[in-house]
């Protein structure tokens, strides 16, 4: 699927769907049909509003792993840049208002996300090595803030953002697909989305068109620690309490999202409508296979397994 | 066609999606034969010789060895019937030794298990190998990285002699060898025929062709023109049947109306590549480059452009000194590249028509960082007409694209961020004679607009065909200044090779007429 690309031929691209996306679609809502006919308590607005709640933190991140995996990068320090901003928003309640504290955790992730941008493009470094290294950094930083798990001091913090209710929507999915919405704008619309994508496709052409690589190489890792913080700050404001162990895995899960999405880790394809039902599709599956009682470690399988087939069904002839 | 020769290859059929790389194309040739193929690029000699070495299977078609009838899956199927080919692109591992890459597959291991590779024997027999094809002066041990590219094609001859095979197909090796270089490979390939093997050799210097082949097979467009013994015919009917048309038909005469100075360059170094090249590029004129390989002729275009600065001299645009260090000062100050490879460096190949041309302009169409989108497509739209792209939809994806399209997309590019000075470098490899003509027009009529156009080819009729001026470049100094007037294949080549050789410049072969290696 090739959801940023042709620029001009809106009214085709609408109805071209790819012929892997269509066997992915009707499988999706086969399951769908079924779960819904088998388990009375699947397709009921409560495990529906349950799903969305749950899949906020990866949508979040995987918008950013998107960015980077267009230019062809990956961020494995997502799930720590979870932690550590959680951990930050939350405990930093005690000596801030709750607006600073979190407004002081994005301007962490961006700085997370800085760094790894600046030494990736400053020095040609591979990103796969960058990001593991802050991910041991950032870990660490984060158990130095705090060992122990914190607790949110300002009730408003868990009743504006992961715990908040409009009627009956719950706000972080509503915020998760607000993002979305401007992730799609910025790949498609803006001049550096538009470049971030041509980057993965040729880093040299993209040179020798005159335009700046590594400024729009920082800016993407920039974007993914930012959406990584947005998510560790929901993550913790829904569970009400923010683990410095969390995050183990989240950049796994966030690469399979956009790869099941249609990206490709070359860079060059992808984009956020595809990136959205990856992570849909995560989602059901996950809460599927916990109510048919499937043990956690035959889910991972499953969830394996599902990642290798979407990819296969994907791969150019 | 001959009934009973060796090698018979008849009514071979390939497509590429819609394009015919193919068209009921038969071939036969004898053992203890050097058999040229030639034609343009694109004419299909290399898909025809990759049929006939496994890598690519036909969609119709017989090929015969020695009365056999054999079908090839795969090359390793090829190597099975004894025959190997050396492509342009090497299949040597570079982080490996040249005894490892030359033997890969069958290195001599100790005792019965075939588990432990027994080092003394591989490197005796590597050595050996070398030895024996007048290459003693390679290190067997010496990794591959560490090799010139010549010495690399080198490893990469000797590895298809291992076998002994006896069909050798050998696609454009002279690219990368120097004169002596060419001189060894050229007494190998007689001795091989003298062995009785069989030797197919593609390449499209004619005077090459001249100096090794026993018969010539001519390709256009995907068809044999004809096969012809090399003593019944001349360079020039040559030409005329790999082009199909006259020299005046291909290279379209322009007004001449040569302007101020728009380009000068001064005392352009750069270390290890080129040293004190001095021009200046005028409005409405094409400034041709020649050299050999090594010359330094595409770095040199790299470094106008700011890809690779130059250690020291300065280059100015319309009278204004300008401090190149990137790219992004070259596009500003309007200068622009069109670089060798275009699937390297050129296209963004995930992306359309339309994210290809804008690439250079952005700044052009839009506000802020907000794309005007309807901006965009008007002048994109703009230039796919003028330019005659096909297909005209700007939403096409470019890997979809002919390499004659391709290209015009590039230039497409760099027009519309209005260019003042364009390098070309190599504009017209792997595009078809049609394509080819109608990017000598486009150049002509950019030049008729004002650009200064220099322009880098290793085809030497091209440059002759399109140059106002030619220089010639020499082991990275400028050698010559050639008025098109001067300008003859012979002048050019006495002064590529060098004044002291310059008396026996007959003997100085094309061969070495090369693509830039790219070690």
């Amino acid at each position: 699927m090739r959801t940023t690309a042709p620029l001009l031929d809106r009214t085709r691209t609408i109805f071209k769907i790819r012929s892997s996306d269509l066997i992915f679609l009707v499988i999706f809502a086969v399951l769908f049909l079924v779960s819904s006919l088998v388990l009375e308590t699947f397709f009921t607005s409560r495990n529906l509003l349950n799903i969305s709640r749950q899949i906020v933190t990866n949508g979040l991140i995987s918008i950013g792993m998107l960015i980077v995996i267009l230019t062809g990068g990956i961020d494995l320090s997502v799930g720590c840049t979870v932690a550590l901003c959680g951990i930050m928003a939350t405990g930093l309640q005690r000596v801030m208002p709750t607006p600073l504290a979190i407004l002081v955790a994005l301007g962490v992730g961006l700085v997370i996300g800085f760094a790894n941008g600046f030494f990736i493009a400053r020095f040609k470094l591979q990103p796969f090595i960058v990001t593991l290294a802050t991910m041991g950094v950032v870990r660490g930083v984060t158990y130095v803030f705090s060992e122990t798990p914190q607790s949110p001091v300002d009730p408003l913090f868990r009743s504006l953002l992961g715990g908040g209710f409009i009627g009956v929507v719950p706000i972080a999915p509503l915020i998760m697909i607000g993002f979305y919405f401007l992730a799609w704008f910025f790949l498609n619309r803006t001049i550096p989305g538009r470049t971030i994508g041509a980057i993965g496709g040729n880093v040299e052409a993209v040179r020798l068109a005159g335009i700046s690589v590594k400024g729009h190489l920082i800016l993407a890792y920039m974007l993914c620690g930012f959406f990584a913080s947005v998510g560790g700050i929901i993550l913790a404001s829904r569970l009400g309490i923010a683990q410095p162990s969390v995050g183990a895995g989240f950049e796994l899960d966030a690469i399979a999202a956009v790869v099941i999405g249609g990206g490709v880790m070359s860079g060059g394809s992808g984009g956020a409508i595809g990136t959205f039902c990856g992570v849909l599709a995560l989602g059901f599956i996950d809460n599927l296979l916990n109510q048919f009682n499937v043990q956690s470690y035959y889910q991972q399988i499953v969830k394996g397994l599902i990642i290798l087939a979407a990819v296969i069904s994907r791969r150019k002839k | 066609m001959n009934a009973d020769a060796f090698l018979r290859m008849e009514g071979i059929n390939k497509k590429y999606g819609g394009t015919i790389a193919l068209k009921d194309v038969s071939l036969s040739a004898e053992l203890g034969e050097v058999h040229a193929l030639v034609g343009e690029n694109g004419a299909g000699k290399s898909t025809l010789m990759n049929i006939l070495s496994g890598a690519v299977v036909p969609d119709s078609g017989s090929i015969s060895l020695g009365h056999a009838v054999v079908t090839m899956r795969s090359p390793h199927d090829a190597n099975a019937l004894g025959i190997r080919a050396v492509h342009q692109e090497f299949s040597l591992v570079p982080q490996l030794s040249i005894a490892e890459n030359i033997l890969m597959g069958k290195l001599p291991t100790h005792g019965k298990r075939r588990l432990v590779i027994d080092w003394p024997r591989a490197y005796e027999r590597a050595r050996g190998l070398l030895a024996e094809l007048g290459f003693a002066g390679l290190d067997e041990r010496t990794r591959v990285f560490r090799l010139s590219v010549s010495q690399q094609q080198v490893v990469e001859i000797a590895k298809a002699l291992a076998e002994k095979p006896s069909v050798l197909i050998l696609d454009e090796p002279s690219a990368v060898l120097s004169k002596d270089e060419l001189s060894l490979l050229f007494a190998l390939i007689r001795r091989l025929r003298a062995e009785k093997t069989l030797i197919l050799y593609i390449s499209h210097r004619l005077e090459e062709v001249f100096e090794i082949a026993d018969s010539i097979t001519v390709l256009r467009d995907g068809e044999v023109v004809d096969t012809v013994r090399r003593d019944s015919i001349d360079q020039n009917d040559l030409i005329r049947m790999m082009v199909g048309r006259s020299f005046e038909e291909i290279y379209p005469r322009r007004r001449m109306s040569i302007g101020d100075e728009v380009l000068s360059v001064h005392g352009l170094t750069r270390e290890g590549e080129f040293s004190d090249i001095e021009f200046s590029l005028h409005r409405g004129e094409v400034l041709g480059v020649f050299g050999l390989v090594g010359s330094g002729r595409t770095a040199m275009a790299r470094s106008i452009f700011g890809a690779e600065p130059p250690t020291s001299g300065s280059i100015g645009v319309d009278g204004r000194s300008l401090k190149m260090r990137t790219p992004r000062d070259a596009v500003s100050a309007g200068i622009s590249l069109v670089t060798e490879d275009r699937k390297r460096d050129g296209l963004v190949m995930t992306g359309t028509i339309c994210d290809n041309v804008s690439l250079a302009s952005f700044p052009r169409m839009s506000r802020g960082i907000f794309l005007n989108r309807k901006l965009q497509e008007k002048l994109v739209q703009g230039k796919v007409r003028e330019l005659a792209l096909r297909p005209q939809k700007i939403g096409a994806y470019v890997r979809t694209l002919s390499g004659g399209n391709q290209q015009k997309v590039i230039l497409a590019k760099w027009l519309l961020c209005n260019t003042k000075v364009l390098l070309l470098d190599e504009p017209t490899r792997g595009v078809d004679i049609g394509a080819k003509v109608e990017i000598y027009h486009l150049i002509n009529a950019l030049v008729e607009a004002g650009v200064g156009v220099l322009f880098i080819s290793s085809e030497m009729i091209e440059v002759l065909g399109m140059s106002d001026r030619i220089l010639v470049m020499r082991e990275g100094r400028l050698v010559g200044n050639v008025g098109r007037e001067e300008a003859s294949e012979e002048r050019l080549l006495q002064l590529a090779a060098g004044v002291a050789r310059a008396a026996s410049a007959a003997d100085v072969t094309p061969g070495v007429i090369a693509t830039e290696g790219k070690a």
